[in-house]
């Protein structure tokens, strides 16, 4: 069987950023944050642009614990809907027009996460990569990590558990 | 007390995030905390239903907890989290304000543990609550 002809590059790179835009730019609190995703493949890279208000300790200065757990859970969560979208994405069942236009699916929901503070955030720009260590029907466990200078030498990390959206019983 | 309470709630409110999100803080000292995070459209997680994110209680309750810290008699310095662990009971009502109350209830040389619930208008039933470890310093 001859195999299919590959699709033009620019017909996936328009589906893929249109999904992910979508559901990025559709969270007002995401934007608040000044929270974007870079885009390898299927990998997501969080990334942190730095404002004066994301500050805690003016002082040092740092940014806020809950600026770290709020930019770590974000990325956990896209990251998570990314992976369990990405079948319908690629497979043509989620029309990503519709999704630019507001039609999004629904998200999980964080039952809990737990933050660890390594050192202290440095006032300037975070990054953050989220691993699904499980995905199932219902629950979900995902591991976040987040870096400034050296990808390696992280400042937080956290492990949430989420509830699935619950596909249509049709 | 009174004087204490004032410079506490200057010193969370010249916090800039704390203050991006408009914490105000209504009650500190013995190692209790209460503060207030009015309900902000530019918050919202999920826009379907204009659920405040996650995030946003987070950061309420890591600068309540912060500041329950602060306000023990046992007081450090400065306090910084070491971790912090929040479980999501329900979803924060849309267009409430959303208050959280940390409690200090021990602290040692070096560490202190704090716990926090978050509500909205309905206060018997908390949106959230979490756990936390913090660093004492500066004694």
């Amino acid at each position: 069987m001859a195999r299919r002809r590959p699709e033009p590059v620019q017909v996936i790179k328009e589906r893929r950023d249109g999904a992910l835009n979508a559901m990025v730019d559709s969270v007002p609190y995401i934007k608040f944050m000044g929270i974007s995703f870079d885009r390898r493949g299927d990998e997501l890279t969080a990334i942190l642009s730095y404002d004066d208000k994301l500050i805690g300790n003016p002082m040092l200065p740092a940014l806020h614990g809950g600026v770290t757990a709020a930019f770590l859970e974000v990325t956990a969560i896209i990251t998570l809907s990314w992976e369990y979208l990405w079948e319908d994405i690629e497979g043509g069942v989620i029309d990503v027009e519709a999704m630019a236009k507001g039609d999004l699916p629904r998200m999980p929901k964080t039952i809990d996460f737990t933050v660890d503070y390594l050192r202290s955030g440095l006032p300037r720009d975070a990054y953050a990569r989220a691993v699904v260590s499980r995905s199932g029907r219902r629950y979900a466990s995902v591991h976040v990590a987040a870096w400034q200078d050296n990808r390696h030498r992280h400042f937080a990390q956290a492990t949430g558990h989420f509830l699935m959206p619950q596909r249509d019983k049709g | 007390m009174v004087d204490k309470t004032a410079i506490a709630r200057q010193f969370i409110e010249a916090i800039p995030h704390s203050g991006a999100l408009g914490m105000t803080l209504t009650e500190m000292g013995e190692g209790v905390a209460v503060i207030t995070m009015p309900y902000d459209t530019r918050l919202v997680g999920d826009p379907e239903t204009g659920v405040i994110h996650g995030g946003a209680v987070s950061a309420l309750m890591d600068t309540c907890c912060g500041a329950a810290v602060m306000s023990h008699p046992a007081a450090p310095a400065g306090t910084a989290t070491i971790d912090l662990r929040i479980d999501y009971m329900r979803a924060a009502t849309p267009g409430q304000a959303i208050t959280t109350r940390a409690t200090c209830y021990h602290v040692t040389r070096s560490v202190a543990f704090v716990r926090a619930v978050a509500t909205d208008d309905d206060s018997d039933r908390p949106v959230a609550s979490a756990t936390g470890a913090f660093t004492v310093e500066g004694r």
